[in-house]
């Protein structure tokens, strides 16, 4: 009946949060697992998000073009569209739903590996924080490499637009920067990073949540890893359309 | 020295420990039997912590594990070693750093000194030249031994080992109960088994106590148990399926 009870999981995802906040049991070792982290979560999402940013930047510009018919539009209105969409929704949200599908599983099934064979029992028995040394890590190392990849994303999705507009002769590369250019706002870049920020935050937490409370065996731990990546995105997208409701005035 | 004081816990209503009495001595071989079921994992997972009981007191040497902060019981938890069912290993680190791991993460040691004291253990449990192999490299009975030398690498007190012969054949199962018994003298420590295998308790335990639908049945030393066959019902049948099986 527990299991079901959506007050009962946020309570303890509140607890399993606060259960993170303690002083490392050593503070060099805590800082090579962040940086081992950042390596997992950073460097190695690289390809995928790289792969993602080129062939949405270079979709939005076909598809916009091919909507833009009207000889009153200006060609640069295509650069304008792609590279706000890009920088405000496109490379921060689909780059998250994405990563919540890489990382998210990952993390929840990792953990809820971990938690299954007993090896989570282990840490706690010797009196290490099994939370604060397993997640924390995973959570600062997010923190940190999602506004990156956010900012690589947003590069590449617009070097796709202006080689696609290019290669279709849609509009050529100084039309696109034009257009970029002309009604460009810096905030929207801190807001592109503040989405990042947060998403990076829900997805893995959510998911250590799922793994650290894992019960059973590989069947669980599988289960736990796509409820992981479901309510990731789910919160996502929830916490996107809150904060433009919130910022976007 | 670990006393357990009127312990009681209940899962949904349902009572898994009732009353719980027990006292295990330092130095010795104390071993909890029971059918599954019967409470002897919930039982230790309270005593180390992982479970909190409803009602009673697990007192370490005098000292009161339930009553203290979380620093504190840390602190306990830091003389308490474990040696886990499936052995609980991490995957992804070798032998030594496993073994190691303890040390590095709860003692002030340097990587020289970590390094002395993890062959040491090593050595101890008659493990050679298996530093740098994986856990999944390794065959069964060698991870009991690697989980037996990581529990004791920090000078342990008290050592708690749950089901240690399941999965082994019965010649590992005596070398692995021979170790736990040299172990415990050697180093004073105050061992707690829970355990199916009625042959180990035939021929090390020093104390037993058998633990039947939640309730100590019966508790006394290994010489006695002949004996309580005949006054424990509950526990001839369990010795006649032990050895049966």
């Amino acid at each position: 009946m527990m299991k079901y009870n959506y007050i009962y999981h946020l309570g303890r995802y509140v607890l399993f949060l606060r259960s993170m906040f303690s002083k490392p049991e050593k503070t060099r070792i805590f800082l090579s697992r962040v940086f081992e982290e950042m390596n997992n979560i950073g460097i190695g999402s690289l390809p995928i998000v790289a792969i993602i940013s080129v062939f949405i930047g270079a979709v939005t510009t076909v598809q916009t073009a091919y909507q833009l018919v009207s000889p009153f539009v200006p060609a640069s209105i295509i650069g304008q569209i792609v590279s706000d969409s890009s920088i405000l929704e496109l490379s921060p949200t689909i780059m998250s739903l994405v990563l919540a599908g890489k990382v998210g599983s990952h993390i929840a099934s990792e953990i809820g590996t971990m938690r299954v064979t007993e090896q989570i029992d282990a840490l706690e028995v010797m009196g290490i924080n099994a939370s604060g040394y397993l997640v924390m890590p995973k959570i600062i190392a997010a923190l940190l490499m999602f506004p990156m990849l956010n900012i690589i994303s947003i590069t590449l999705s617009i070097w796709g637009g202006i080689t696609a507009g290019e290669l279709t002769g849609a509009l050529s590369s100084e039309e696109f920067l034009y257009g970029a250019r002309e009604t460009f706002k810096g905030f929207v870049v801190f807001f592109s990073i503040l989405k990042a920020i947060s998403f990076s935050f829900i997805i893995t937490s959510i998911s250590a949540y799922q793994g650290f409370y894992t019960q059973g065996g590989a069947l669980e731990v599988g289960t736990s890893s796509t409820r992981a990546v479901v309510f990731s995105c789910v919160m996502v997208l929830f916490a996107d359309y809150i904060l433009a409701q919130l910022l976007l005035k | 020295m670990i006393e357990l004081q009127h312990v009681n816990k209940s899962f949904e209503g349902i009572k898994v420990l009732n009353d719980i009495n027990i006292e295990f001595n330092a130095g010795e071989l104390n071993y909890v039997i029971g059918s599954s079921g019967g409470g002897k994992s919930v039982m230790m997972k309270c005593m180390v912590g992982l479970v909190k009981p409803d009602s009673g007191s697990i007192l370490y040497d005098g000292r009161d594990f339930l009553a203290k902060n979380e620093d504190e019981v840390r602190q306990v938890r830091q003389e308490i070693g474990m040696l886990f069912q499936g052995t609980a290993l991490f995957d992804s680190l070798t032998v030594e750093e496993n073994v190691g791991f303890p040390l590095k993460m709860l003692s002030n040691m340097n990587k020289t000194d970590i390094l002395d004291r993890v062959n040491f253990c090593l050595k101890r449990v008659n493990l050679d030249n298996i530093n740098k192999k994986f856990p999944a490299e390794i065959s069964g009975g060698m991870k009991k031994r690697v989980g037996i030398a990581r529990a004791i690498a920090l000078n342990i007190k008290y050592l708690y080992c749950d089901e240690p012969n399941s999965g082994l054949d019965p010649l590992t199962s005596r070398v692995i109960d021979e170790l736990l018994k040299d172990i415990t003298e050697e180093f004073k420590i105050t061992t707690v088994i829970n355990s199916h295998d009625m042959k180990s308790v035939f021929d090390t335990a020093d104390k037993v106590a058998f633990i039947y639908k939640g309730t100590v049945k019966w508790q006394g030393s290994r010489h006695n148990i002949k004996d309580a066959l005949v006054e424990v019902p509950e526990l001839d049948v369990f010795a006649k399926a032990s050895f049966l099986s």
